[in-house]
């Protein structure tokens, strides 16, 4: 099939209530952002599982979110950054497409944020191959995939 | 969020400056570091320098934003583990070498005297005005034209010792490099690459080290990314590190392809990074965790 198709069939997907089809996931080229940086529909076409979700952010490989983002909600979590703000009530400031939005890519939200961008695949300068310190050739796996972003858009819901 | 938005924008545009959203934390003390019981003093705070043009209120050092127990072991030199790594550049100095059976000390006599300053005024441009040169293209400049030797590599354990044993003797000077004339467009390429978006994390050094110096990234306290302090010693894997060597490891740390050490761009690197520290004390041999 053609990739490209993707995000049509995303939509469809969606349209139709259809659920998780790997077929319906958005690939992060295909991405669309709305004016405010939110994304509308869900990435991989299927709901995200909130403590999949939490282990994702805390994942020093996947998310790494603690390193800059503290969880007073979550004491047990050890070394929280404060580089950004408490995500405690994110899930009261933030709808779920703006969530979406900052977790696949926060610049669009807020421009030059410091924040990674953790579902896109191009476009970076002197891209390396993870942490080894090679080169690596774009496009490249995003830092999370279409589920694992559903996943932690779901646990920021959860925090009120 | 908008609110906060504006207000930065408001900021920036009063002050002429990009004023990050999550700003920066001063230390909270800026007691100088005291060692052997006050015997040398060196200050950990100097006005910052005015080619910043205000991208920071003032220059830090390091060692601020360490813990206390790494604090206090460059507080005592008998303590101070980088200091074997010193006696052993001193005793390199002594040693002859390479074809013609030249030591250090030979040419330059004692390291102290001829060396004074010579680590606070690096990078700076070779003797035939061409490259911008660290202190290790110096040494081995004399190591393969004038002792016949072989070339170290850049972060080779004798080099390291090498270019400890010489910052010792800047030793509280203030760092000075000069960053105009021919060093001029050096330095704008290290500014360039400052603020240079790097890797699949996107992250420049100004985005840890101007944007958030004394906030917690993960377990690690930010500080302003000073090189004042180099070589350092790690605690952290237990060696010293040399300048270069940090740059590589901070970009790595972006999930990109780092350049090499003792490239062109490090070097202009260096310069920038050394002249946004002009004012603090070359601290000779510093501890790190
Ligand atoms: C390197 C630092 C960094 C990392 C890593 C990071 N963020 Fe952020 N994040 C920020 C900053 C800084 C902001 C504030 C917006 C701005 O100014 O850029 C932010 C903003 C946010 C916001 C909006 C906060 C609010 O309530 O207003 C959310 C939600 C968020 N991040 C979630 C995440 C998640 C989830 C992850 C991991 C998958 C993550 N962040 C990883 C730096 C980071
Ligand atoms: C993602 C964050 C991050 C980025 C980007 C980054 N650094 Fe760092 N850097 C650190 C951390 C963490 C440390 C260790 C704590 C400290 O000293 O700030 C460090 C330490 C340093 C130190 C040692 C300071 C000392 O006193 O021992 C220097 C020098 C430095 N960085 C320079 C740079 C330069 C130059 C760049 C860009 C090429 C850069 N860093 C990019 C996180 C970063």
């Amino acid at each position: 099939m053609n990739i490209n198709l993707a995000p049509v069939l995303a939509v469809l997907t969606a349209l139709a209530g259809g659920t998780a089809a790997a077929a319906a996931e958005t690939p992060p080229a295909a991405t669309v952002f709305e004016e405010d940086g939110s994304i509308a529909q869900s990435l991989s076409g299927a709901p995200g599982d909130p403590q999949a979700g939490r282990q994702t952010m805390e994942a020093r490989g996947l998310g790494n979110c603690y390193a800059c983002h503290l969880v007073e909600a979550t004491p047990d979590i050890q070394f929280m950054g404060d580089i950004g703000p408490a995500l405690d009530g994110a899930g009261s400031r933030w709808s779920a497409a703006q969530l979406r939005g900052i977790v696949a890519d926060a610049k669009h939200t807020f421009p030059d944020s410091m924040m990674p961008s953790f579902y896109k695949s191009a476009g970076f300068l002197r891209p390396g191959e993870g942490y080894t310190a090679k080169p690596a050739t774009e496009p490249l796996p995003p830092l999370l995939t279409a589920q694992q972003v559903e996943d932690v858009v779901s646990y920021l819901l959860s925090l009120k | 969020m908008n609110y906060a938005m504006g207000l930065a924008a408001v900021l920036s545009a009063a002050f002429g400056l990009a004023a990050p959203l999550y700003a920066a934390s001063e230390p909270e003390t800026v007691a100088p570091i005291s060692i052997n019981e006050g015997e040398i003093e060196l200050a950990t705070e100097a006005e910052a320098p005015a080619h910043l043009n205000g991208a920071l209120p003032k220059i830090w050092s390091g060692w601020l934003f360490r813990d206390a127990t790494t604090q206090s072991m460059q507080m005592d030199d008998f303590e101070n583990p980088a200091m074997v790594f010193v006696d052993q550049g001193l005793d390199l100095w002594d040693q002859p070498d390479g074809a013609e059976g030249k030591s250090c000390a030979d040419c330059h006599g004692s390291i102290d005297d001829s060396m004074k300053g010579v680590r606070a005024a690096m990078p700076k441009m070779s003797e035939d005005g061409t490259d911008l040169w660290s202190l290790e293209n110096f040494v081995n400049n004399c190591r393969t034209t004038r002792m016949g030797a072989e070339a170290w590599g850049w972060s080779s354990a004798p080099m390291e010792s090498m270019t400890l044993a010489i910052s010792m003797a800047s030793r509280g000077m203030p760092v000075d490099v000069a960053i105009d004339g021919p060093a001029q467009s050096w330095w704008d390429k290290g500014k360039e690459i400052y603020y240079s978006r790097y890797g699949q994390l996107q992250l420049s050094c100004a985005n840890c080290h101007e944007d958030h110096y004394g906030d917690w990234i993960r377990a690690d306290h930010l500080s302003q990314g000073q090189i004042s302090g180099f070589p350092v010693y790690r605690l952290n894997g237990a060696g010293v590190v040399s300048i270069h060597e940090r740059f590589f490891g901070c970009v790595r740390d972006t999930r990109a392809e780092p350049f090499a050490q003792g490239s062109p761009e490090f070097r202009a690197l260096e310069l920038y990074v050394s002249s946004r520290g002009m004012g603090l004390p070359v601290e000779g041999a510093s501890v790190r965790h």
